[in-house]
Formats: C-alpha cells, sequence, structure tokens
C-alpha cells in the first residue's frame, strides 16, 4: 500500500529511458515543466508523455491511409465501370522525384544520426537539406503538371487524368504539411540539440514524412498500373 | 500519502482574458461546453425546419410570412414549394446528423467528461481541440450561410446522391451555390472530426491514470474510445467522396456523373462516371456514422442505469464487446442502404446476414440493460428516466431494423414513411434521450447547480410519449405506400384518403407539442444554470473520478493531483464495503468474503 501511493506522481505507462525529460506526466512532480508546453507560447503547462505525441501521429496516419484508401478504390470502380478510360503517359519527370523523395527521407534520417549523437550543426543542415529536397519534390510535380498541360492534358480531360491530379495534389498537399513541420523544427533546431526537449517532434515528423514517402510510392505504383 | 500529495501539488493558473477563457479556450471542459451550445443552436434550428416541414404537409397552401422573408423564392407568397420543403428537409438532416448527434453526445460530454474520469488534466492535445472545434464552428457557419443565398439550401438530402448533387443549377434550385457551400461545409465537418476523433484516442490509450486499467474504463470512456475510432475511419471516407464531388462540379470532372445525362432538355456534357461510387463511399462513412451518433449514448445509458440501479452493470465485458461488435460490424453493412441500386442478390444477401448480425450485440445490449434494472434499487432521477427512455426506443426502432435488412422487405418499404419512422426511433430520438441522460446527469458537474428534477420528468414524458406519437404511426404508413419525400399528399390519389391524411394530422400535433416541450428544457437549463440549488461534490453517489473533484471542476481538474485508481468502475451494493458504492480511487479495500 505505502509502496504504491509513494510511486504516485509516476505518470502511467513511461516508456523513455529516465533523466529523459520527456518523463513528465505534466511534469509537476518533478518540479520542471515537461516540455515546455508548447514552445512556451501557450499560457498552459500541460504537457503529455511523448508516447501520447507518437499515438496521436499514428492515428493520423491510419485517417490518411483511410483518405488515399477511398480514392484507390474510387479508381478502381471508375475505372472498370467505364468505356470512356484513355490511359495518359506519365511524365518522366516523375521517376525523378521519386529518387528525389527518397534522398530526402535518407537525409532526414542522417540528420535524426547527428542529433542522438549530439552533432548540433550537421543535425541542422541535414534537416534543411530534407526540407529543400521536399520542396524541390514538390516543384518537380508541379513540372509535370505543366508537362501534361502542355500536351493539352488537364484535370477534366480524361477520368485517368482526373485521377492523376487528384492524387498528385492530394499527396503533395500532405507533402507540404511536412516541409512546414520541418521548417519549424529547422527553427527550433538549437533548441532541439542542446537538451532532450521536444525530440519527440523530431521523431514524429520522421514518422510522417517517411510515411508520406512510402505513399508516394505506391500511388506511383498504382498511377503506372492502372492509369 | 498527504506528503505524496503535497508535493504533486503544482498550481497552473488559468487564463484571465475573456478570449483565451472562454471563446479560443484550450480547457477541454470549456471545449466540451462550446460542442453542447452548437449542438443546441443546430438542435433548435433542426426542429423549427421540422415543425415547418410538418405544418407544410399538413397544410399545403399555409402562409408563412416569415419563410417568404427569409426565402422569397422558397415561399413566394409566403407558401413553400415542394422544391424549397426539400431543402429544409436536406437542412433538417444536415443540422441533426453532423452539427447535433455527432457533435454533442462525443465532442461535447466526450470533452468535457473524458478527460477527468481519465485522471488527465486535459485532452492529449489541447491546441488540436480547440482548432477541432472551431473548425467544426467554421462548417457550421457555412451551411447556415446558405440559407441566406438567392436560391437556398440544397435539395438533395443529407447523403447528397449525385447527378442531383453534382450537375449545378440544372438540377434545380439550391443546387448551384447551395449545394457547392453544403458541400465544403461538410468537408470541413469532416476535418475537425478527424483532429477531434485522433485526440480521443490519444487522450483514453496514453494519458488514463495509474491503476485506471482499460478493464476499469468506465463505459463511457470505452464508448467514446469506440466512437473516436469510427470517427477516424469512416470521416476520411466522406472527406475523399466530398473532395470528388467538389470536383465534379466545379472542376469539369465526372467521378460521379454518368454520360449521355439529359436535364431538362439539356444534355449534360460529362461522361461515364458512376452515381452509384457516390454511394459506396458516402455509405461507408454513413453507416458508421449512425453508430457514431448512438455508441456515446449507450455508454451513457450503461453508465447511468447502473449508477441509479445502485448495481454494478450486468456483463461489463459483455457490453464492451458489443460495442466493438457494433462498432466492427457497422463497417460491413453499408449495402443495406443500397437495396434499390440493383445490387447482386448475392451482395444483399451478404450485407443483409451481416446487418441482422448487428441485431447480437444490440440485444446483448439491451438484455444487460434490464439485467442491470433488474432487482436494483432504483433511484427514478430524469437522467435514469431518460436512460431507460432510451433503451425503449432503441429497442422500438431496432426492431424495425430487422424487417428492413431483408432485402424483399426493404425494397418496397425503403422510399417510404417506414424508413423515417425506423432511423428517427433508433438513431435519432435514442440518441437525443442519451444526450437529455446525459445533460441531467453531468449539469451539475459541469455547472456546480442541479436541474429542476419536476421539469425534468414533465419534460420526460411529453417527450417519451410525443416521440412515439410521432414517429410510431409512421410505420403504417410506410406499409400503405406512403412514400416519402413528398411535401404534400393531397395531390396523390391513394394518399388523399381521411386515414392516410388523418394520420398526418395526428403525427403534426404531436410534432407541435413535442416540439414545444423541448422549452420546458431550455428553460430549466438556462435557469438552473444561474438559479438551480448548489451541487455538492457527489450528488448522484457515483463512483467514477469526475465525482471526485469539486463541481464545477478547478481549472487543471484535479489540482496539480495525480488520482489513482484501484476499482472497476461499477462497485455499487458491494458485501462488506463501508457505503453501498466504492469510489474509483478509494483505497478502501473489501474483504472477501
Amino acid at each position: 500500500m505505502g509502496l504504491e501511493m509513494a510511486t504516485v506522481l509516476t505518470p502511467p505507462r513511461l516508456t523513455t529511458p529516465p533523466g529523459s525529460d520527456s518523463t513528465g506526466g505534466n511534469g509537476s512532480g518533478f518540479g520542471r515543466r515537461g516540455y515546455g508546453g508548447y514552445g512556451g507560447r501557450d499560457y498552459r503547462d500541460w504537457s503529455v508523455p511523448a508516447q501520447t505525441y507518437r499515438t496521436g501521429m499514428w492515428m493520423a496516419l491510419v485517417a490518411i491511409v483511410m483518405l488515399f484508401a477511398s480514392f484507390t478504390s474510387a479508381l478502381i470502380v471508375r475505372k472498370g465501370g467505364s468505356s470512356d478510360w484513355a490511359a495518359i503517359a506519365l511524365p518522366r519527370i516523375l521517376y525523378f522525384n521519386t529518387l528525389i523523395l527518397l534522398a530526402s527521407s535518407v537525409a532526414f534520417e542522417i540528420s535524426r544520426r547527428a542529433l542522438g549523437a549530439g552533432r548540433a550543426s550537421q543535425f541542422k543542415i541535414w534537416l534543411k537539406v530534407t526540407s529543400i529536397l521536399g520542396v524541390a519534390f514538390i516543384g518537380g510535380q508541379l513540372v509535370a503538371w505543366r508537362e501534361l498541360a502542355s500536351h493539352g492534358v488537364y484535370l477534366s480531360t480524361n477520368p485517368s487524368s482526373s485521377f492523376f491530379y487528384l492524387l498528385t495534389a492530394a499527396h503533395g498537399l500532405h507533402l507540404l504539411g511536412g516541409v512546414i513541420a520541418l521548417c519549424y523544427l529547422v527553427g527550433q533546431a538549437p533548441r532541439l540539440a542542446a537538451g532532450l526537449k521536444k525530440r519527440v517532434a523530431v521523431d514524429v515528423t520522421a514518422l510522417y514524412w517517411h510515411f508520406m514517402d512510402g505513399l508516394w510510392i505506391y500511388l506511383l505504383l498504382l498511377l503506372t498500373v492502372r492509369l | 500519502m498527504a506528503d505524496a500529495h503535497a508535493e504533486a501539488v503544482h498550481h497552473h493558473t488559468a487564463p484571465t482574458g475573456f478570449i483565451r477563457k472562454y471563446i479560443f479556450s484550450l480547457d477541454h471542459k470549456v471545449i466540451g461546453k462550446q460542442y453542447y451550445f452548437l449542438a443546441l443552436a443546430s438542435v433548435f434550428v433542426g426542429i423549427i425546419l421540422s415543425v415547418l416541414m410538418r405544418w407544410h404537409m399538413v397544410w399545403p397552401g399555409a402562409h408563412m410570412p416569415l419563410l417568404e422573408k427569409l426565402s422569397p423564392n422558397g415561399a413566394p407568397g409566403g407558401v413553400m414549394t415542394p422544391e424549397y420543403y426539400l431543402s429544409l428537409m436536406t437542412m433538417h438532416g444536415t443540422l441533426m446528423v453532423f452539427f447535433v448527434l455527432t457533435t454533442a453526445p462525443q465532442s461535447g460530454f466526450g470533452n468535457y467528461i473524458l478527460p477527468i474520469q481519465l485522471g488527465a488534466e486535459d485532452m492529449a492535445f489541447p491546441t488540436l481541440n480547440m482548432l477541432s472545434f472551431w473548425t467544426t464552428f467554421v462548417g457550421f457557419v457555412v451551411l447556415l450561410s446558405t440559407f441566406f443565398i438567392t436560391d437556398g439550401p440544397p435539395l438533395s438530402g443529407w447523403t447528397a446522391y449525385p447527378p442531383l448533387s453534382a450537375i449545378g443549377t440544372a438540377a434545380g434550385p439550391g443546387e448551384g451555390m447551395g449545394q457547392t457551400l453544403w458541400i465544403v461545409s461538410i468537408a470541413i465537418f469532416c476535418l475537425g472530426s478527424l483532429l477531434g476523433s485522433l485526440n480521443f484516442i490519444a487522450t483514453t490509450l496514453d494519458l488514463r491514470a495509474r491503476g485506471l486499467t482499460l478493464s476499469r474504463l468506465p463505459l463511457t470512456a470505452w464508448a467514446w474510445l469506440i466512437t473516436a475510432v469510427l470517427m477516424l475511419l469512416s470521416f476520411a471516407v466522406l472527406l475523399a467522396a466530398g473532395v470528388l464531388l467538389l470536383l465534379d462540379r466545379l472542376g469539369g470532372t465526372s467521378f460521379f456523373i454518368p454520360a449521355g445525362l439529359v436535364v431538362s432538355d439539356q444534355i449534360i456534357p460529362h461522361s461515364g462516371g458512376s452515381p452509384l461510387l457516390w454511394q459506396h463511399l458516402f455509405w461507408f462513412f454513413g453507416h458508421p456514422e449512425v453508430y457514431i451518433a448512438i455508441l456515446p449514448g449507450m455508454g451513457m445509458t450503461s453508465h447511468i442505469i447502473s449508477t441509479f440501479s445502485r448495481k454494478p452493470i450486468f456483463g461489463y465485458k459483455a457490453m464492451v464487446y458489443a460495442m466493438m461488435a457494433i462498432g466492427f460490424l457497422g463497417f460491413m453493412v453499408w449495402g443495406h442502404h443500397m437495396f434499390l441500386s440493383g445490387m447482386s442478390p448475392y451482395s444483399g444477401f451478404a450485407f443483409s446476414m451481416m446487418t441482422m448480425a448487428i441485431g447480437v450485440p444490440s440485444a446483448i445490449k439491451t438484455f444487460n440493460w434490464l439485467g442491470t434494472l433488474w432487482g436494483g434499487r432504483l433511484r427514478m432521477t430524469s437522467a435514469m428516466l431518460f436512460s431507460i427512455g432510451f433503451v425503449s426506443l432503441f429497442v422500438s426502432g431496432g426492431l424495425s431494423g430487422l424487417f428492413l435488412a431483408q432485402p424483399p422487405v426493404d425494397v418496397p418499404l425503403h422510399a417510404t414513411y417506414f424508413v423515417v419512422g425506423h432511423f428517427h426511433l433508433v438513431m435519432g430520438v435514442a440518441a437525443i434521450f442519451g444526450m437529455f441522460a446525459g445533460t441531467f446527469f453531468w449539469f451539475p458537474k459541469m455547472f456546480g447547480r442541479m436541474l429542476n428534477e419536476t421539469l425534468g420528468k414533465i419534460h420526460f414524458w411529453i417527450t417519451f410519449v410525443g416521440v412515439y406519437c410521432i414517429f410510431m404511426p409512421m410505420h403504417f404508413l410506410g406499409v400503405a405506400g406512403n412514400i416519402r419525400r413528398y411535401s404534400q399528399f393531397t395531390e396523390v390519389d391513394f394518399l388523399n384518403t381521411p386515414h392516410i391524411i388523418d394520420l398526418h394530422m395526428f403525427m403534426s400535433y404531436a410534432a407541435f407539442i413535442t416540439a414545444g416541450a423541448q422549452l420546458i428544457f431550455v428553460v430549466n437549463l438556462f435557469w438552473s444554470m444561474f438559479k438551480g440549488g448548489k451541487a455538492s461534490e457527489n450528488p448522484w453517489e457515483a463512483t467514477t473520478l469526475e465525482w471526485t473533484i469539486p463541481s464545477p471542476p478547478p481549472f487543471d481538474n484535479f489540482a496539480g493531483k495525480h488520482p489513482v485508481v484501484y476499482h472497476g468502475a461499477y462497485e455499487f451494493g458491494v458485501p462488506g464495503a463501508e457505503k453501498d458504492f466504492i469510489m474509483q480511487d478509494s483505497p478502501e479495500i473489501v474483504p472477501a468474503e
């Protein structure tokens, strides 16, 4: 009984090692402020175990899977049930873009390694490289759009082009969200490198970024096989 | 123990500015109330629309000068056009399903109560929580704005089937800007719901108090968790469908619009789309949606019936598994909304079997509610009455579901009032009763004052009898072939008989009285908020964590302490215990007999 009460302060389901201040629950029992709230901009110092952010991100990914699963099933039904489907030739640059996106994931991992090893400047540089590669990917996708448009293939030209624009746009918008998160991390880089604060933000962004990478590979396969 | 708690006390400062405190608040309790009042505003509009519809149905030529002011096109000379009737029906359905049934039971009560029941200080992501609410609010404003545009609201129903919803003004008034705004509103609502649901899941999984294992979770928390999972999986599908529909309308694509469609002697320049594709996507969302509406009510009913029967809930685990089964099967049965679409008899058979299989977990729940009531020392509070009313309505509405689950029965009944009666009872009114029960139960916690029980019971009885008078006759009308969605019946020979018209008259009067009786609730709500008797910490002698803190709770719920849970959620009448209930955080050990 007494023993149990003495551990009252320990928040539930700890997964982080001792010494990490992401163990905080709300950090209150330990006389410090957990993550420091939301970048110190928040009036409230309620912060939660790092695991919660991972759960939240996984749940967001589940929703995104459902979104793209819906688009996929729509594509299959639309193609299977109609006679007006005319395949479009995929712009070659898509494959180049794919390489860029894969490279960005590698850069992100290099950046995380640097963070783990305490090499602050490398962490920030590779984070920047990741976001630049991300922007380059989105730019490359826009070039692909321009190329299709120059051949007179627009959103409403054919169901297959409709799906091409739809899927690339939906993926691009999601990736843009990732780029914004990366820019935030770049801004926070000195703080992230200085201590363990908010490192979960790097983890969940990496999870999201790699997922967007995998999602793009899937979409490219779908577009190649189905369109 | 005292030392431990003293160390744990860590006072968080509440925001002081009006805007951060009441408008853009991060406090889950404020956000919960915001959702609740949003739903209250929506239900107010929704009920007015239903009264207008019932009025028009029985007095088709009635002059409604105010309606003409609102929509000169929809009610020229104050007389509602058939198209405007459909617009009102669309808005009634959309407001009720999305902004009432999805909003109050889950996001309203869930936001307020769930973190406290878990022993947490707030939701996992307070900023996201605030964003969810304000996103939903924007969706609400966009939806209501359709009343004030020239063509008025869309008339394609809350299901927005294409091609009607996809081809623009050629399809009729409201199908231009009104329908576009409708889709935008629903897409915004989807985003808000997705953000909210991931917050609920993360909170429940990761922020439970020490000792609060899943098997000690209150059934309300279980219901909110399972509902959140359904929302996460289904709203993304509706969002996808909405994007496709919007592209068909604005981008010139042909996802849903078939080739060679001629409307008003004009050929629609689209090709090869599939209207059925929309139905599949929509109902893949739409069927889980009805469980999103009802599951929180089931959780609240279980919770309240156990509390006021002074007995543990009968079959706790069975209740949890039944909710999971309902949620799971809910994703397998969307086709039963589409038996009329000419689907393969084999598919129809499969959907039919899956649908009837839902009867099993539903019956388990019903028997467990009755088993909890059986032999209990019942305290007939208003919350208890509404919970029992929930069970009654759920059974009455659910039984007709077994009829409709069978394609040969559904085909002749589907386009009739039978279906209207069915879903209003089982999902609409039952969920509303869940909300009333939740309101009476948690109002003391939320506002620190008691609702008036006498007014509550008067309100209950009028509403309970009233809704049966409105919706039961619909089943007979349906069997008699009374088609739904018609704005009046006097011009249809086989419906223009005294029997049918008189029954509609009866239902309309019942609707007016029941709608009027809701003012009792509104008066009770707002009067008690300021003048009701002061509520104690635990007025109902309930066991869960929200009853261990003051009413209303302080800003950070547990004043910096971390509650520890030692007991299950429904330990009532434990032999050998000091009182007839054991609080979840009570360290009391009851000697085994």
